[in-house]
């Protein structure tokens, strides 16, 4: 059966890029624990509204856990406490009456807030705009069946490109590094062998525009692993060092020149 | 108006080669003299930008997302569909356009869903080129799995994240043309007008929802790839930014709308919780590939547990009313059954609106981990939703609204009834009828975006001239930011006392009830009064807090919804004049005995199309009237 909760929430409140931000605190009451999280948050928002306050701004679409566009640091944790969940697939279950939740932006050089919990992800896209794709403009792929790829290179091709993109990895990385989104996309088409052909450009250019992006370096905490809402695993960075160690020792300029294109 | 259907003449196997060969072509070296604006970035939009801008031209492309790549086509889970036959087993384009125009109950155009069946087949190859990891066989061949409405076997997946895949496969590729120079990429920007000058679309207004700017944005012709306005009903799968304002500002300025009361109402979503509910969430089709769907027999056993209900007290009623196609008949029939049954006091779960989906039987044939590895990640969302282990107690079950198969009128060449404005994917009305197959909207957003648009516009292109593109001090250009910029200030200006939430759940309530599963003319009526009490409601006790010149939540969520409350008037009158059940649309006073659609194709034989004709006018309906020349008009039957 449904329970209901009082709750206290401390809630960062930022009015865009330039102005100073800081946590204001909130009451939540009457939360049924079927509740997602969002779902609670909206209703908070609108008394907010009709008591005349400003609604606090969140990024949220599909709520269903698969576009990636949530993002909220709760109590601490991107995506709050429940492993392999997304913020707006958490429920208020996983709280108990009486709590006071404290929820957070992302924080991380590379993704400035926009408006309070609100942060500009649009490092991500350039990254795989300088070379996280296969290379095959319309209409001019071979019979899809022509060359075969082993179920287990497949199902590892998968694991990989079920990361959402959400930046959880890089909100939960003491440095802020965004290896583990980066190496998802690398081991994803590494692993295939339609991928084969581009694969060291590829690395050696989403890894320029990672650092130019200002992304940390990583130090193997692996904190991003643990913060992954989709269980995207460490050892596609250890891939990614792999591939771009030899892209770095095979480098020929006169050869690659453009070639990221 | 005039409705002109386009279809070139010839044998239906070879029309589109044919009208290929016809179209004007733009010479390369002129194409990049183009600009091309694409509203959209999911299958649709993303598809026909990249490939645009492959092929040469500029192109402008928006979303309201942070990211291209979070359009709502991520969320599809089970599968595209594609005449491949890999399995030998009987399937064929021309089976595949046989269900499909079955299947959508003799409400589509012929040759454009033959058209779409053609390149199904393209499109699996172009995705596995990109690098998409479809589901493969040990033998490193690709797999497949079934979908309703079929008896083959054609649907192709990436576990339960297939539109994850071929979105990130679309969005690849379009960040490689954003990389290369040839696509301009505009994330948070909400496209408010169409530009519309000489009859001509040329451009759109957008406001930069992080500094609330109003900008106009002018090009050579304009794609519309909005998606779906399932989201007028409030509750839908749909994601909670979904919404129809840039098909609704088309149809203001002059482009017909289709269909709009055909709805898909999906059978298997998880069911509702309670008021605080935002948004329902699709468990995939694909489960009926495997999952049984029953209910107690008596109205006695609603209560108990499950597991307590003896085998010969369920009622499998899909498996019992049509033995041939079972568990796998095409949404709208298992949707409706699955009311009736509730109706009938035979529900589940919390208000006794819910039938069980029930693995145990597959779980015992296949095995836990054949099953887990089919449909793992549902299961899970299922669990963390419910808090129930579907391994262990039958999921529970009930339709909600899912897909909308009505919307912009376009002609064979996805054109518009305004020249030069293409609309692809879920917001244009062809290719479904009254009623979309599961696995086929993936298939068409991508056979629209790839293989179509980017061919027909430069057929359009080839006549019009770039150095005549209007310029920004044109007076459409002007009148159409001004119109924008006071509408936002009327909205924020109303000062009154509900959030713009409040009126989408209200509207909402009207359109599940009135007209969603099933309609009647009285209700119909009803509807269309009450929406125009909240429409008046509305725009006298709204309130929107901030400033227009900030990021504002709430003032874009007020201007979908205000858009809403009209396309909801709009739905209601389609759905009255339609006087005949077909497919998704259901008129309770045109059934046949055993409760199935009854058409009337005698006088419904057509897409309805309607024209706005200003604020408290009724719009004119156009009709397209429907020929079926290769899959003769039969009632359809799934026993
Ligand atoms: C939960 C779920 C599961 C599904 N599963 C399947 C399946 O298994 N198989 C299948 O074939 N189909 C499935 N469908 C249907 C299918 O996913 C959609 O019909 C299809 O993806 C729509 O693609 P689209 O490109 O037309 O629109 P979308 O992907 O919805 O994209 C719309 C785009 O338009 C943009 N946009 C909208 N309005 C504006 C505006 N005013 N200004 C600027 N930009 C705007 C958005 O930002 C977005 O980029 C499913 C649908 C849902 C909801
Ligand atoms: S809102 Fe889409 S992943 Fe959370």
């Amino acid at each position: 059966m449904a329970k209901n909760l009082n709750l206290t929430l401390q809630v960062w409140r930022q009015k865009d890029a330039k102005s100073e931000g800081g946590f204001k605190s909130y009451k939540a009451e009457g939360i049924s624990d079927d509740m997602s999280f969002l779902e609670m948050l909206d209703i908070v928002n609108e008394g907010l509204i009709k008591a005349g306050d400003e609604p606090i701004a969140f990024d949220h679409d599909c709520r269903e856990g698969i576009c990636g566009m949530c993002s909220m640091v709760i109590n601490g944790r991107p995506h709050g406490p429940k492993d392999r969940t997304t913020t707006c697939q958490l429920h208020m279950r996983s709280f108990q009456d009486g709590d006071e939740i404290v929820i957070e932006p992302w924080r991380a050089k590379a993704f400035p807030v926009q408006r309070d919990l609100v942060v500009d992800r649009s490092a991500f896209d350039r990254v795989v705009a300088a070379g996280g794709f296969i290379t095959a403009n319309t209409g001019a792929a071979p019979d899809a069946n022509a060359i075969p790829v082993p179920k287990e290179k497949a199902d590892l091709a998968m694991a990989a490109a079920e990361c959402i993109g959400c930046g959880a990895c890089v909100a939960a990385c003491p440095n802020a590094s965004a290896m583990l989104f980066v190496s998802a996309k690398v081991s994803h088409l590494a692993h295939l062998p339609q991928g084969q052909a581009e694969r060291m450009i590829r690395v050696r250019d989403m890894v320029a525009q990672m650092d130019d992006e200002e992304f940390g370096t990583c130090t193997n905490h692996g904190e991003c692993e643990a913060a992954c809402p989709k269980s995207v695993q460490l050892e596609n960075i250890a891939l990614m060092n792999r591939d771009y160690l030899k892209a770095s020792l095979t480098y020929r300029p006169e050869v690659d020149a453009g070639g990221g294109l | 108006m005039e409705l002109k259907s386009n279809v070139p003449a010839g044998a239906i196997e070879t029309l589109w080669e044919q009208h290929r060969f016809n179209m004007k072509l733009v010479n390369p070296a002129n194409k990049r003299k183009y600009k091309v604006i694409v509203v959209g970035s999911g299958l649709a939009g993303a598809a026909a930008a990249a490939t645009m801008g492959e092929l040469g031209y500029q192109v402008e492309c928006y979303c309201y997302q942070d990211s291209p790549r979070r359009a709502h086509s991520i969320a599809a889970q089970g599968g595209i569909n594609a005449a491949k036959n890999y399995r030998g087993d009987g399937d064929s384009i021309y089976r595949l356009f046989y269900d499909t125009v079955k299947g959508g109950d003799f409400r589509s155009r012929e040759a454009n869903v033959y058209r779409l069946a053609e390149n199904s087949v393209k499109i699996i190859d172009q995705a596995v080129a990109q690098g998409v990891p479809f589901a493969r066989e040990y033998g490193g061949l690709l797999d497949n799995r079934s979908f309703g409405g079929a008896q083959v076997s054609r649907t192709f997946y990436a576990k339960g994240q297939t539109g994850q895949q071929l979105l990130l496969g679309a969005y690849q590729a379009l960040e490689r043309q954003i990389g290369l120079g040839t696509v301009a990429m505009h994330t948070r920007h909400e496209m408010l007008e169409l530009i519309v000058v000489d009859g001509h679309a040329k451009g759109i207004v957008v406001r930069d929802m992080v500094s609330g700017k109003v900008e106009s944005h002018l090009g050579d012709a304009v794609v519309l790839a909005t998606g779906g306005y399932g989201n007028v009903f409030y509750l839908s799968t749909n994601a909670k930014g979904c919404n129809v304002t840039a098909n609704w500002r088309a149809y203001k300025k002059g482009a017909a709308f289709a269909n709009p009361c055909y709805t898909q109402i999906h059978p298997t979503c998880i069911p509702v919780t309670g008021d605080h509910q935002s948004k329902l969430t699709l468990m995939s089709e694909s489960l009926r590939n495997d999952g049984r769907v029953w209910a107690p027999k008596r109205k006695e056993d609603c209560g108990k547990k499950p597991g307590e209900i003896k085998e010969e007290d369920r009622d499998y009623f899909l498996e019992r009313k049509y033995p041939s196609f079972g568990n796998l008949v095409p949404r709208d029939v298992a949707s409706r059954n699955a009311k009736e049954v509730c109706d009938e006091g035979r529900g589940v779960g919390p208000g006794g609106r819910g039938v069980y989906l029930d693995f145990a039987d597959a779980i015992k044939r296949l095995g836990k981990h054949k099953v887990e590895e089919k449909y793992g990640n549902l299961f899970e969302m299922y669990e963390r939703i419910t808090d129930e282990n579907p391994y262990e107690v039958p999921m529970r079950i009930y339709p909600a609204v899912h897909y909308t198969m009505g919307g912009l009128w376009v002609d064979y060449n996805l054109q518009s009834t305004i020249p030069g404005l293409f609309v692809g994917g879920e917001a244009n009305f062809s290719d479904h009828g009254a009623n979309r197959l599961g696995a086929s909207a993936l298939m068409q957003g991508l056979s629209d975006g790839y293989f179509i648009i980017p061919y027909t516009i430069g057929n359009y292109l080839a006549g019009q001239s770039p150095a005549k593109r209007p310029t920004a001090d044109h007076a459409e250009v002007k009148a159409a930011e001004a119109a924008v910029k006071a509408r936002n200030e009327r909205l924020l200006s109303i000062g009154g006392k509900e959030t713009p939430t409040h009126f989408h759940r209200e509207l909402g309530k009207i359109m599940w009830e009135y007209c969603g599963m099933a309609r009647n003319e009285e209700g119909l009526k009803k509807a269309i009064g009450l929406i125009g009490e909240l429409k008046k409601e509305f725009w006298s006790n709204l309130r929107v807090p901030g400033t227009g010149e900030e990021l504002n939540q709430s003032l874009e969520m007020a201007g979908r919804v205000a858009d809403f409350i009209e396309l909801g008037e709009l739905m209601c009158l389609d759905a009255l004049e339609r006087r005949e059940s077909c497919g998704g649309h259901f008129r309770e006073e045109f059934q046949t005995p055993e409760g199935e659609a009854l058409r009337d194709d005698s006088q419904f034989c057509n897409a309805a199309a309607w024209e706005y004709k200003g604020e408290g006018v009724k719009p004119e309906k156009h009709l397209e009237p429907l020929e079926f020349e290769h899959v003769h008009l039969a009632t359809r039957s799934y026993k």
